[in-house]
């Protein structure tokens, strides 16, 4: 078919969806819509790993991403009732500035990927490093020090979200109600 | 390579209409178990014992007026329950039924798919699960139905870490393989797992009853409190597909429960008894009679999720929450500990 391998169908059809999901993500009006099509694209994403022989990094992506964070994500957004009348005007210096900064970022993007095409993609045979047993081996062998650092990060993360969360035992309700 | 495909198929279609079936008649012994329970007689008017209500059922649902509320975001409220019962139904692709079949002198496994990943797999697929109702319950446009949808979600998340961290202590103990039929395959000689993982088994069983939304954990669709939770607007079959998909999800949970810790289609002197019996490795003999033997097992989880359901009134939300976060996630965290600890001396890991 054209001269491309499944793979490779696979890997355009993907990305387009990818693609066109993340753009649905910041066209749409809708909050909800929009999380719901960036769940879309975090499967896109779990398909590229498929396809990178990474399978446990797929369904852990999906786990945590699409499972656990954009639920709580969907789940603020239903609760806060957006809608459009709601929505914050913003100021037309704001508008432009943001356009300003966005076209900026683009500029700095192109000027990074310009001469990516001189680069050689080592293409090896089938990499086992997704699968879980290799992945395992790595991380508690060779990347032992960055992970032990990755999950004192989380530790800290969650401690400081239980401090923020935590309501304050000084002030007692009637105290909130007052302010 | 068009073998493979036909035994896919055939595989395919085998457990979708397996699933379906039992579910549909789920729905009948769940009412036969309540009049059991309650003494009366249940459902006995369509057919002998009452055998052809679940199809009655069914018929009534399809029949009726299908309502869409037209505050309603009208895509949104069909993709709810659609994904609601396509997750239920997914996670029985990782799930070996019975031992391998002999054919034509090739082996075939009684399974969909036998990924390296399965435990991993059904975990994504329970987590994608809460989508279904979530996007149902906002979409109707109902303060019950959002109230519902929001119980309903932050539930299954609270109990889904207990039951992974479950899971861990599960898999540690069976040799360390994420494949469910590695897990199964494992209990065929020596003993079942739930001899070395019985607290993990009752956190994961309260995890399951939390994750099907059965009661005592069926704070979502409360009626005292929620008139239907997050199915109040809903009418017709996507209504029944709601409902069914709970059955779907008890099935599957209960084979779940079964193949993890009480051996799937293996039994005490399987061996033993199939050389008595003369029957060849990848007979059909052998298959019939371990799935028989899980069919059992499945049937009597079953059982004990309707048994509870019709004895154990609800919890309250708090109390819904303190058992998840509070009980339920440090006694899986002490699980984990304690099997770690007792593989150790076993010699089943080393470090």
């Amino acid at each position: 078919m054209l001269g491309l391998t499944i793979t490779q169908w696979l890997f355009g059809i993907l990305s387009f969806l990818a693609i066109m999901f993340a753009l649905m993500v910041v066209f749409t009006r809708n909050p909800v819509n929009s999380v719901l099509y960036l769940v879309l694209t975090f499967f896109c994403i779990a398909g590229h790993y498929i396809l990178l022989n990474a399978q446990f990094l797929a369904v852990v992506h999906i786990v945590v991403y699409a499972g656990a964070i954009m639920v709580l994500f969907l789940f603020i957004i239903m609760l806060m009732n957006l809608n459009p009348d709601a929505e914050p005007r913003k100021h037309i210096v704001t508008r432009i500035i943001a356009g300003v900064i966005g076209g900026v970022l683009l500029f700095v993007m192109v000027g990074a990927l310009k001469g990516a095409e001189q680069l050689q993609i080592v293409q090896g045979g089938p990499s086992q490093i997704g699968l879980v047993k290799n992945l395992g081996k790595v991380l508690f062998s060779e990347f032992l020090f960055p992970f032990e650092i990755a999950s004192i990060l989380l530790l800290a993360a969650l401690v400081g979200a239980i401090m923020i969360g935590k309501r304050d035992t000084n002030t007692n309700d009637k105290d909130i109600i007052n302010q | 390579m068009i073998h493979l495909l036909i035994y896919k198929a055939v595989i395919c279609v085998a457990v979708f209409l397996l699933a379906l079936g039992v579910a549909a008649y789920a729905t009948l012994w769940e009412r036969k178990f309540a009049a059991f329970l309650q003494d009366r007689k249940g459902p006995n008017r369509a057919g002998k014992w009452g055998l052809l209500q679940p199809l009655a059922d069914g018929g009534k649902m399809f029949m009726k007026e299908e309502i869409i509320p037209n505050v309603s975001n009208r895509s949104l409220f069909i993709l709810g329950p659609s994904l609601f019962m396509v997750t239920a139904v997914m996670t029985s692709a990782v799930i070996p039924w019975g031992k391998p079949l002999m054919f034509h002198g090739k082996l075939y496994d009684l399974q969909i798919t036998d990924i390296n990943i399965g435990v991993i797999y059904l975990l994504g697929v329970v987590s994608i699960g809460v989508y279904g109702i979530m996007i149902g319950g906002w979409a109707s446009n109902n303060k019950f139905a959002l109230l519902g949808a929001v119980r309903a979600s932050s539930q299954m998340i609270s109990y889904e870490i207990a039951m992974g961290i479950a899971l861990i202590a599960l898999i540690i103990s069976s040799g360390g393989s994420l494949s469910l039929k590695d897990i199964i395959e494992g209990q065929d000689k020596g003993v079942c797992n739930f001899v070395w993982q019985p607290l993990g088994f009752l956190i994961f069983f309260i995890c399951a009853l939390a994750e099907t939304n059965r009661a005592p954990f069926d704070l979502p669709e409360c009626e005292t409190e929620l008139v239907g939770g997050y199915h109040t607007e809903y009418s017709s079959m996507k209504l029944g597909l709601f409902l069914f998909a709970e059955y779907i999800n008890m099935f599957i949970s209960s084979a779940i429960m079964a193949g993890f810790y009480f051996g799937g289609y293996n039994f005490p002197f399987a061996h033993e008894l199939y050389e008595a019996f003369g029957w060849a490795e990848g007979s059909f003999a052998i298959s019939l009679f371990g799935f028989g033997v899980y069919f059992i097992k499945i049937f009597l989880f079953i059982c004990l999720f309707m048994w509870i359901r019709w004895t154990l009134p609800r919890f309250r939300y708090d109390q819904l929450m303190n058992l998840g976060w509070k009980t339920l996630l440090p006694l899986s965290l002490f699980n984990l500990a304690l099997t770690v600890v007792v593989e150790y001396f076993r010699g089943t890991i080393h470090f």
